[in-house]
């Protein structure tokens, strides 16, 4: 019977040849192609040419559009294309910025700008730092040996997978005036809440609610940080006689860090970056209470009949430019805390 | 020899068909329903397909506030809106309408017909046909009947004003546990109405809007202190968000007395109401300057853009028969856009009293429509107009700013569009 082939065997050899030559026919494709490119421009030139496609990539989908909407906030009009509009230099920026008290939109000559600009403030503070911690929090329990762990986890990171769209509408459907959560109270003997009336219920609820939507993510991140600790350092602070306190503040946390800077960067931009859940949850109401800085630059260029793309680049470009400082002192600080802690 | 020729057939009849389906050519259009009338107009443009196999009509419905109000002026500005399109802001947008004129067996059926709605939908000075009106509208109030009943107060009749409706629908919303007396739609055109009664006059010297006068002053105070002491409904001005909202759907659930929206609800009442509750319009109220609504309406109109203005041309000029028109506005309780049926009357196929009723009132108030309330419904900047009573109100209601304040700010948002516009 040695030496003998089945029939299985045979077919998995020239399934492997099949591959094998598939490879062959492959290489030999992109080596006829880049070996004539090799001899053009040097191998030292080549990494510029495997980079190219990327690159091309992104300078025509995001370059290019970053200098155009440059180019868009130092225009007026209502024209589309940019050859038809008016360049008008940095008069859209001047008209954003003029205020005599910054402190209240009703002085500023683009007072939404502002409201939207204080609205967001508030809301990355209270979301990005409610976010990190019941994220932080969550992992911490998860990382444990408890039972159901899969269900768990499954459960809270379950709504990142649902639409904003579908979040939005949801929690609409809880905090209207006879709402989920109305009917919960009444029956409780409570009067009803008009929730999306009240301008501090409405930012209260918009951040409550992207919280749920987006808190499994940033679990998930924090939970793969703390799984990366080695074991043996709780071990060696418990035969120290730490803490369940002093190991979290002592060893959890500083090694955690780099994490949670990542964790941090991420919820910043996508905190000032809101827009979906919001926009079907409150529509940035009642009156301006939760219109954030991305809702304001989509109402003014595109939720008109008669649009100001002009101020609403130059709204986009401060924001962009705000974001990138931010992204810099956050990293500048994390890497501070990473040496100090080195 | 007979499967070949089996397969010759075969494969004549397939190459014919792909050369049909290839030379047929494709337009779309980009709709919005109130009622029925966009399974009305499949009908239509069936019939139309059937006496026409070389052009076929795709109909892309859209939701109102986002697919005719946002998405299509941009599509519109960026040369990708479809073949043709219903819309509602005729002078804003006329700039990207197609002069069907060249194309017209008949120019002068259009002109005879929906010549003084033509003047709404092209550019200043232009003679250009770009299409009909879908509907001519008439905003109105609608009121529960039946309420009125349980709560054994008589409606008012002849000139009543919008305070004294105030004062009867609060005391039947509260003899009858309804949650709120009134409600209206959150748009500035529904505004509009009532404020000219109250003396608004809308436009300065300069022909451009200048809001900020005594008239519109009074109408918003009244509707801030409508919100403030519970007789209108929040849900529709505070708490939908940034954009247009209707309340239909509570007078529909019997949740408000009055609701102050349009014609074009008579269609969708007929429907979703059916005998619930009584339902009826009342003329508009009044206030020290007039008894108005608004006037308004939609058009289906041609897109310039279009690679086949003949065919839209054909499509058109089918759907703006008389008989078409007369079956169109028949099945979907419109008040008719075409003089000729206008003057002849439309025979309404319901037979539910209430739609009836309302389609007689909203037609007799036609005449009672204020001229400056004709002259804004006309005004390239309407929009801008409505928007920004809408928004810079709502922040009113909220106590965001004061009314002086909210007056200022939307004068500022006019003068702003307008100057990137070079008007002002």
């Amino acid at each position: 019977m040695a030496g003998k082939t089945t029939l299985k065997q045979r077919t998995s050899s020239l399934a492997g040849l099949g591959v094998q030559g598939l490879y062959a026919l492959v290489m030999n494709a992109l080596g006829f192609l880049m070996e004539p490119l090799q001899r053009l421009v040097g191998q030292r030139r080549m990494a510029y040419m495997f980079l190219l496609p990327n690159l091309l990539v992104f300078g025509i989908f995001i370059l290019f559009p970053m200098v155009l909407n440059i180019y868009y906030a130092m225009t007026a009009g209502t024209a589309l294309y940019p050859q038809d509009r008016t360049f008008v230099g940095t008069a859209n920026f001047e008209r954003l910025f003029t205020c005599t008290d910054y402190t209240n939109p009703n002085t500023c000559l683009e007072d939404r700008f502002w409201r939207a600009a204080r609205n967001t403030g508030v809301f990355v503070v209270f979301q990005v730092a409610g976010m990190v911690a019941i994220s932080l929090l969550t992992a911490i329990v998860l990382n444990r040996k408890i039972r159901g762990l899969g269900f768990f986890r499954s459960v809270f990171f379950y709504p990142v997978l649902l639409s904003p769209v579908v979040v939005a509408l949801i929690w609409k459907w809880i905090l209207q005036r006879e709402g989920v959560l109305n009917a919960v109270l009444v029956s409780l003997g409570l009067d009803p809440v008009n929730f999306l009336l009240s301008g501090s219920w409405a930012m209260t609820w918009v951040i409550i609610v992207t919280i749920w939507a987006n808190m499994g993510f940033y679990t998930l991140i924090l939970l793969a940080g703390l799984q990366s600790i080695p074991a043996e350092l709780y071990d060696a602070g418990a035969i120290d006689g730490t803490s369940t306190l002093q190991s979290f503040r002592h060893i959890t946390l500083p090694l955690l860090m780099p994490t949670m800077m990542v964790v941090l960067v991420l919820a910043l931009i996508r905190a000032v970056q809101m827009f979906d859940e919001v926009f079907v949850l409150t529509g940035g109401g009642p009156g301006s209470a939760t219109l954030l800085m991305v809702q304001y630059i989509y109402n003014t260029g595109f939720g008109t009949q008669n649009p100001r793309f002009g101020i609403a680049a130059a709204a986009s470009v401060t924001l962009g430019a705000v974001l990138l400082v931010a992204t810099l002192i956050q990293l500048r600080i994390g890497r501070s805390s990473e040496r100090h802690l080195a | 020899m007979s499967s070949r020729f089996r397969l010759l057939a075969i494969a004549t009849a397939a190459l014919l068909f792909v050369a049909a389906a290839a030379a047929q050519v494709e337009l779309r259009v980009t709709w919005y329903d109130d009622g029925v009338e966009g399974i009305v107009l499949r009908d239509l443009l069936d019939r139309f397909e059937a006496e026409n196999p070389d052009i076929r009509v795709v109909v892309d419905t859209v939701p109102y506030a986002t697919g005719i109000l946002q998405s299509l002026p941009l599509q519109l500005a960026s040369g990708e809106a479809a073949d043709m399109a219903r819309v509602t802001n005729l002078g804003g947008l006329s700039q990207y309408f197609l002069d069907m004129r060249p194309f017209l067996s008949d120019p002068d059926y259009w002109e005879t017909n929906f010549g003084p709605f033509l003047d709404w939908m092209r550019p200043e000075g232009s003679d250009a046909i770009p299409g009909f009106m879908t509907q001519l509208t008439v905003t109105g109030p609608f009121i529960n009947r039946t309420l009125f009943d349980q709560a054994g107060v008589e409606v008012p009749t002849g000139d009543t004003t919008w305070e004294e409706w105030a004062e009867v629908t609060r005391a039947v919303a509260a003899a009858t546990g309804t949650p709120y007396a009134m409600a209206m739609d959150r748009t500035g055109h529904r505004l509009a109405g009532p404020a000219i009664s109250q003396g608004a006059q809308i436009f300065g010297e300069d022909g451009h809007a200048t809001i900020d006068d005594e008239g519109m002053r009074s109408m918003m105070q009244l509707m801030v202190d409508w919100h403030a002491d519970g007789t209108m409904d929040p849900e529709v001005w505070i708490a939908a968000g940034g954009g247009y909202a209707a309340a239909n759907e509570p007078f529909i659930n019997a949740q408000i007395v009055l609701y102050m929206s349009g014609s074009w609800q008579v269609g969708q009442f007929n429907e979703l109401i059916g005998d619930a509750f009584d339902w009826e319009v009342v003329p508009n109220p009044c206030g020290p300057a007039a008894c108005t609504g608004m006037p308004g309406g939609a058009a289906l109109v041609g897109i310039a853009d279009t690679d086949h203005p003949e065919e839209v041309a054909q499509v058109m000029e089918y759907l703006a028969q008389e008989d078409v028109m007369a079956e169109f506005y028949a099945r979907t309780l419109f008040i008719p856009g075409h003089l000729g049926l206008a003057e002849a009357g439309i025979d309404f196929e319901t037979d539910v009293e209430p739609a009836a009723q309302a389609l007689a009132v909203f037609s007799s108030e036609v005449p009672n429509l204020h001229p400056i309330a004709y002259e804004l419904q006309a005004y390239p900047f309407n929009f801008v107009v409505f928007d920004s009573i809408r928004d810079r109100l709502t922040q009113v209601f909220v106590g965001e700013l004061t009314l002086d304040e909210a007056l200022a700010r939307a004068q500022a948002d006019i003068d702003a569009v307008l100057e990137e516009e070079g008007e002002r």
